[in-house]
């Protein structure tokens, strides 16, 4: 069985992110850039499947820049047979990245394809499902648990109710939750040895898939701030204000 | 130009957050209809017929529906979407896993979790987790976009009278098989919905110290949140994370409770109304957006706020 993953160069989730002051976007000059945390569980858990002698391949794949190399070289440390680069410049809409997907798929030919559930830049939340929908597979969103079966997987998927199992015949998409697993870290020597790991490259040209965003992106803003609050000496105060003062209680 | 906004139910009751849903949609355009897919569900089409705003309901029955799976709506909703210029839902699980199914089905690029409508095609919708919003204008001929709920006050469950009509059913995807699902039954408000909600995160140290939560919770009719990392720890189920990936809360009071305030998890509840922080921490980033903080142990701090509390005559329900 061979496995597709996608990881996504996001800035890093600790960064406090600023607005560019023309409003045009978000400031990305000389920030730390790492992996959309989710896609680090898709990565995990291909590597978890196929320790377990149940796939016998995983190809990472990114979309973006050549900087956006660094997150398939990370993926091939932590257990990535070969990676895959699409080079494409500026927003690349899931729209676009889901139609490249399946021109890779169409190639590649995998039996599954694993991706995180959500980028954490643009928070759209949308590839997986539309990659599934562009092949016609079936899709195991938000994924916190999978089973590999015969010629199925069971996952089960974190809804807003609780948990939620469902049974998807392979070939299928999953996206993973953060919850899936404990994505590990590269060793050093492993850091080493990706470097000599195969990277095609790409484009979506290439690939015939016309990137060009449909949405246009009028003005990125800060959001509204909070007034300061303040600091309350004891628990008395803080009932009396609330009951007083804010009278929400 | 006319709304067809997708309904979440579970075929007896139609859940709550469609009704803000319904609010959004008929601020994008007056001419909002409803597609209910569903099995044996004719007392959710009757109460969304009721709904002040929705002007006519598709009904479509099949046992193939009995459960929600995406793969089944998806051809329903295709087939009903050609008089549409909006397909809607909610940005919560439900409609996150299913409308960027079917917006690749009609080639369009999705505008998820808006939380403004400026115009028919011009929204306002969070990104870096609600560290900026951004104003983005869709050029797709067929607009697919979610909602995210809370930005909405909901629709009023009454005063409408629209006519019920009944769909056909898409052809069933055999692929995928719904297994199970493992709901968190509870007397209390729901999360998403609570006027009050008290979250705690991993200060609480176990699953087992929740309980003082819960106690405050009880006197405060609130619901009960959480931060990723007591979920991650196993204090508590997952239905409970508030945050960029998990619900996201707008009650009159939030009370973070050993929560340091990881901006994602300010990403689900910075708006609420009052904020109130307790952690012994006082550097904790959570104290930067609370109306109120309480630098104390919360081992101490919780007992006395529900002797306080139970000091008040009255409380707010």
């Amino acid at each position: 069985m061979k496995i597709l993953v996608a990881v996504k160069r996001v800035i890093d989730y600790n960064v406090q992110i600023r607005v560019k002051e023309d409003n045009s976007g978000i400031v990305t000059d000389n920030v730390k850039m790492s992996t959309n945390p989710p896609d680090d569980n898709a990565i995990e858990e291909a590597v978890k499947i196929k320790e377990a002698g149940k796939a016998t391949e995983i190809v990472a794949i990114t979309i973006g820049d050549d900087k956006a190399q660094e997150t398939v070289r990370k993926a091939l440390a932590v257990g990535a047979d070969r990676g895959i680069h699409v080079k494409a410049d500026g927003i690349i809409e899931p729209l676009a990245v889901s139609k490249i997907l399946k021109a890779v798929v169409e190639k590649e030919k995998p039996d599954l394809v694993f991706m995180g559930k959500q980028a954490i830049d643009d928070d759209c939340n949308q590839t997986g499902q539309m990659l599934a929908a562009l092949l016609n597979w079936p899709q195991a969103t938000f994924a916190s648990k999978i089973d590999v079966k015969d010629k199925s997987l069971e996952v089960t998927r974190e809804v807003d109710e609780g948990l939620e199992t469902i049974e998807v015949n392979i070939p299928a998409i999953v996206t993973c939750d953060l919850r899936l697993n404990e994505p590990r870290y590269a060793s050093l020597p492993n850091i080493m040895k990706a470097k000599k790991k195969p990277l095609d490259q790409m484009s979506a040209t290439d690939l015939g898939v016309d990137t060009k965003p449909r949405i246009e992106q009028i003005k990125v803003e800060e959001p509204p701030k909070r007034k300061a609050g303040i600091k309350v000496a004891n628990v008395a105060e803080l009932v009396n204000k609330l009951k007083n003062e804010a009278k929400v209680i | 130009m006319s709304v067809l906004l997708i309904a979440e139910h579970n075929n007896k009751e139609l859940k709550p957050f469609t009704l803000n849903v319904i609010n959004a949609a008929t601020q994008i355009d007056q001419d909002t209809h409803v597609l209910l897919i569903g099995h044996n569900a004719d007392s959710v089409a009757k109460s969304i017929s009721e709904v002040s705003g929705v002007k006519k309901v598709i009904h479509v029955d099949s046992p193939i529906y009995e459960n929600y799976v995406a793969e089944n709506y998806v051809p329903v909703i295709l087939k009903n979407a050609e008089n549409y210029s909006h397909i809607v839902s909610a940005a919560n699980t439900f409609g996150k896993n299913l409308m960027p199914r079917v917006a690749a089905n009609l080639d369009t690029s999705q505008v998820s979790d808006i939380i403004k409508v400026l115009s028919a095609d011009t929204f306002l919708r969070p990104i870096y987790a609600g560290n900026a919003f951004a104003t983005v204008k869709t050029n797709d001929p067929k607009k697919c976009i979610t909602v995210r709920p809370t930005s909405f006050d909901p629709a009023p469950s009454t005063g409408g009278s629209a006519e019920i009509v009944k769909g056909d059913p898409g052809e069933e995807y055999s692929l995928t098989k719904f297994v199970k699902k493992e709901e968190i039954k509870s007397d209390r408000p729901e999360l998403g919905t609570a006027r009050i909600v008290i979250s705690g995160g991993r200060g609480l140290q176990s699953g087992e110290n929740f309980k003082l939560i819960t106690a405050v919770a009880d006197k405060l009719n609130a619901a009960i949140g959480a931060s990723r990392a007591a979920v991650d720890a196993g204090y508590i189920t997952n239905d409970h994370q508030v945050g960029q990936t998990g619900k996201v809360v707008v009650p009159d009071l939030y009370i973070a409770v050993g929560i340091s305030g990881a901006i994602q998890h300010l990403a689900g509840m910075k708006e609420s109304k009052v904020i109130v922080a307790i952690n012994k921490d006082g550097e904790a980033p959570i104290f930067s957006v609370a109306d109120y903080g309480l630098e104390a142990d919360l081992f101490e701090a919780l007992p006395q706020f529900l002797e306080e509390l139970n000091k008040l005559n009255t409380i707010q329900k």
